[in-house]
Formats: C-alpha cells, structure tokens, sequence
C-alpha cells in the first residue's frame, strides 16, 4: 500500500523524532504533527534545570528552527486531536477539522500526576511539564526563600538542586526512604542524598504532604500528613507522570498501562503505532515483558524505528534504554534496566562523587549507573548492547576499569 | 552567517550554514545531516554528535575537557581531533570551518 499521509498526534520528543527520520529516511508523502501546545517543538529535559536557571535560552530549547519545518514540508498543526476514525482514517481536531492518514503515529506523551491535596491550586505551586510552567516558574525561583519539594525523583531532585543553588531553604519530602529509590540502587542514592545535603537541602523521607497552608490565594507552607509544617513560598511537584490515553482509549486500541505495542511498535491496528511515554512496548531488555519508559532515548529511538518501517525497512525494536540526569555538579546517567537486579559492584570514589555501580542479576550485568563517571557510562551502553557479557567477578578484582574492559572487549 | 563543511565517513560533503553562538551539532542536525544524532539535545550525556574537526581548525575550540573528554574514551575510533560537536560553539571567523564524521555513532 502507498504511503502518502502520515500523521502524527504530539509534538514532544517522539513525535518530533517521527516527523524528522521519516524525511531522513527519504520519505516524500505528507506529514502533519499536530501538537496541542503554543511554538515550535522543543526539548522538555532542560526545564528543570539548564533552561531554569538560564543558562539555555528559548531558541536553544527548540529541536529545529521555523524554517525546517517549511524547508522539510512538515505542517505542524497547534491543535488538540479529539478522536480518532478508524474505520475511515481520519483524525478530528478540536478546531473541527479532520485530518486523513495512511498511517498514524500516536505520540501523546504523559502529563504530571496532580498533586491531590487540599491547597493545591493555591498560587506558587508548580508541576513542571511544559516550557509554559518553567517559564511561569522561573521568575518565582529566583524570589524564593523557602522552597518545598514534593517528590525525591528525577525532576524533583533537578529542581531541588536549581532553588538550592539559588540561596533558598530547600526541603524535599518523599514517600519512599530514599531519593530516586525507582531508578536507582541504594548505593547511588545514598551519593544522592548525600550531596543534596551538602548543597543545603533538607530531605524528610516516608513523609507524604496532607495539605497546602495558603494566604490570600497563595502558598505560604505546607503540613505533612504527619502535622509537621513548613515554611513555603513556592512548592514544585514530580510525583511521577500518567500517559494520555484519552484518545487511544475513546478509539478502542488495546491498552495497558499505555497503549500496547508490539516489538515494531504497532498497535493493536495495523494502520497506527505508537512510542515513547504514552506506549508500552515487549523490551528485550526486560525479558520481552511491556514495559513503559518515560526517556529521552526511548521517544527518539523508537521514532527512528517508526520512521525506518514506514519505508519499509521493518526491525524489531531493541535499543538499549538509558538515561540521565544533571542536579546540580552531579551528572548521573544510566544504562539498562536494574529490575530484579541481585548484586551489585562499585566502582569509583562515592567520597568525590565519582561512583559507578554496575547492577548484575544472576551474574549478568544488566545495568549500569554512573555519577560523574562518563566513560563508564559511554562503556556500560557498548557492552550492555551486545554479548559477551562482564560477570560480576571480573568486575570485583582489583584494578578493574569499565572503559579498559569495554575496548578489550570489542568485536 | 559562517558556512561549515561536513564531510561524512563516504566521503559525501556538505555545506551548511551555522550561526555564531550555535553549537556544531546543532547547525549539523538543523541542516538533517546524517551522521550526527545529538540525541540528548546538548547536554553532553549521550556522545551521538562524534566529530573530527579539521586539524587546521582544532587550536580554534576550547580544548575538551571533563565530561567530554571522559566520554570520547569510548566513542567509536577515537582521534587526537575527535570532538563532541555539541560542545563546539560556532565563533566569529569560523566560515570555512571543516569538520568530518566518524562512521557510526555507536
């Protein structure tokens, strides 16, 4: 069947990297990416950090500049997908107009879990999803003296980092008993904890909040459900995100968690994939289990993917997932998944933020976390993407280096 | 506005037109070059955007340092001139400047 219209519902990372291979790969039929935000598509990863604190500016947050979008013959729509018709290929936008596709890429992405507690919508409190909510959040940054932090997870503990270095009292409360305790090994939170602490930030772990104390219309403390108060001019949540599965939902594809895909990122209708946050896909890196990743890598790997079997070079997906994250001076990436993880190896000098720990499980390595330590990082995907496999004794002796063994190592 | 010459690993070269203040990996992908991914967008946390710059124009960048220089130990075919291109920022006086690609990322 010709290909001649493709469209694309979300303009984030995946649906931006659909749009862009599919021209790379020489694909010549239409396509419109219909986003439902105001400007050109952007990158979200620095909003919580590098863009707050100004040292990234708007342009710089853009994927491409205007005219690529002309030059390349891609209409970017600023419009709302309301349904999808099937049966006639035909996408309805919330401004009344349809769209027809040959073939669909649903790519909405996810939005922040809300924070449910009284006081919420109180002025001063802030998710941070949208280039519109750093841009409302920025100004406040700077002003305030008291900062809470609800949620010691990736954007969290970015933004905790950003108001510390800005001179506020910072205090972060988690649920859990450690920062980032869903992504990483005890061994890297604790580097974690550790250097937030340094940089004057206040953790209070198994503490949930129960409201938001206000003042005229504005925050000015929150109470944990345990009655501890604090002191608050300005409250930022990452209590983890929810997919927008609306759409998908309303036109009856297969879901689970996120919309299901199989390992070329169909879904459950031949004429319509789906990538990155709002899809779950068979990970082979997860013992071909669905799994839904919220990542950079995993929304611009699998728009390549898309993009490659729409003209006609179909694969399997199986690139390795991996992550990062800056707060602060601490550059902590990772590479695999650490799920069902065993045993651990360290590597590094945790006592100047130099850590690696490489997570085995019956002895095969299976991910590897990496503060401060690049090269073990940039090793870890090499050798995590292909046999032979490091075994958790060679790692252990002494004098082991992840980057010597990498190269030794090689095809 | 400086031109840049890309010269990808088959020998394919292209011209593209950088902007000062611009990164090269970023001229490199607004233009849809192949060879250079910068995935992470410039933060300097996924070594997609590998580069040599022309040895007559590599006294011209800020030598690497740090992450860059922790990540290039592992990029594929390391070289005195490899470069994380997202680290390069395109000055004044650079038209003309000349930069090759490796021949895969990965």
């Amino acid at each position: 069947m010709a290909l001649n219209s493709v469209v694309i519902v979300g303009a984030g990372q995946g649906g931006f990297q659909v749009a862009a291979s599919l021209r790379q790969e020489g694909y010549q039929g239409n396509i419109t990416l219909i986003g439902d935000e105001p400007g050109l598509p952007y990158q979200r990863p620095p909003l919580s950090k590098a863009y707050l604190l100004g040292k990234i500016s708007a342009t710089a947050l853009l994927f491409r500049p205007e005219d690529f979008y002309t030059q390349q013959n891609i209409e970017l729509v600023h419009d709302q997908a309301v349904a999808v018709d099937r049966n006639n290929r035909q996408v309805r936008l919330a401004s009344g107009r349809s769209v027809d596709y040959d073939h669909l890429v649903l790519a909405m992405g996810a939005h922040n879990r809300p924070l449910a507690v009284p006081g919420a919508e109180a002025q001063g409190v802030f998710g941070i999803k949208t280039k519109a909510d750093a841009d409302a959040l920025a100004p406040l940054v700077k002003e305030a003296r008291n900062v809470v932090v609800v949620g010691a997870g990736f954007v969290g503990l970015e933004f905790a980092a950003v108001a510390a270095a800005n001179g506020a009292t910072v205090h972060v409360l988690e649920l859990g008993d450690r920062p980032m305790a869903r992504a990483v090994s005890r061994e890297m939170s604790e580097l974690f904890r550790c250097a937030h602490e340094g940089w004057g930030v206040h953790f209070d772990f198994r503490q949930g909040i129960g409201h938001i104390l206000t003042e005229g219309g504005k925050v000015c403390g929150v109470e944990t459900v345990e009655g501890k108060r604090l002191l608050a001019d300005l409250v930022v949540y990452g209590i983890g995100v929810i997919p927008n599965l609306q759409l998908a939902l309303e036109a009856g594809l297969d879901i689970d968690n996120g919309i299901t895909v199989d390992s070329t990122l169909l879904t459950s209708d031949p004429h319509i994939s789906s990538l990155g946050d709002v899809a779950v896909f068979p990970c082979i890196h997860n013992d071909q289990k669905l799994l839904r990743l919220e990542s950079v890598q995993n929304a611009v790997d699998q728009g390549r993917a898309i993009a490659a079997r729409l003209v006609g070079k179909p694969a399997p997906y199986t690139a390795l997932p991996w992550f990062w994250t800056d707060q602060g001076t601490l550059k902590l990436q990772i590479a695999g998944l650490s799920n069902g993880c065993d045993s651990t190896v360290m590597l590094g000098a945790p006592e100047s933020n130099q850590l690696s720990v490489l997570c085995f499980r019956q002895d095969q390595l299976v991910a590897v976390e990496s503060c401060n330590r690049p090269g073990d990082h940039m090793a870890a995907r090499k050798i995590l993407a292909r046999p032979p496999r490091l075994t958790p004794a060679e790692a252990a002796a002494p004098g082991f280096e992840l980057k010597v063994w990498e190269a030794a190592n090689r095809d | 506005m400086p031109t840049l010459t890309f010269i990808e690993h088959s020998g394919t070269t292209h011209e593209v037109h950088g902007e000062v203040g611009q990164s090269v990996m970023q001229a490199a992908t607004f233009a849809m070059l192949p060879g250079i991914q910068g995935d992470c967008g410039g933060a300097c946390s996924c070594a997609t955007c590998h580069a040599y710059v022309d040895e007559a124009w590599v006294e011209r960048f800020p030598p690497a340092e740090g992450t860059e220089v922790d990540m290039l130990d592992n990029v594929t075919e390391r070289r005195a001139n490899s470069r994380l291109s997202c680290q390069l920022v395109i000055a004044e006086g650079m038209d003309g400047l000349l930069i090759r690609l490796p021949a895969s990322q990965y």
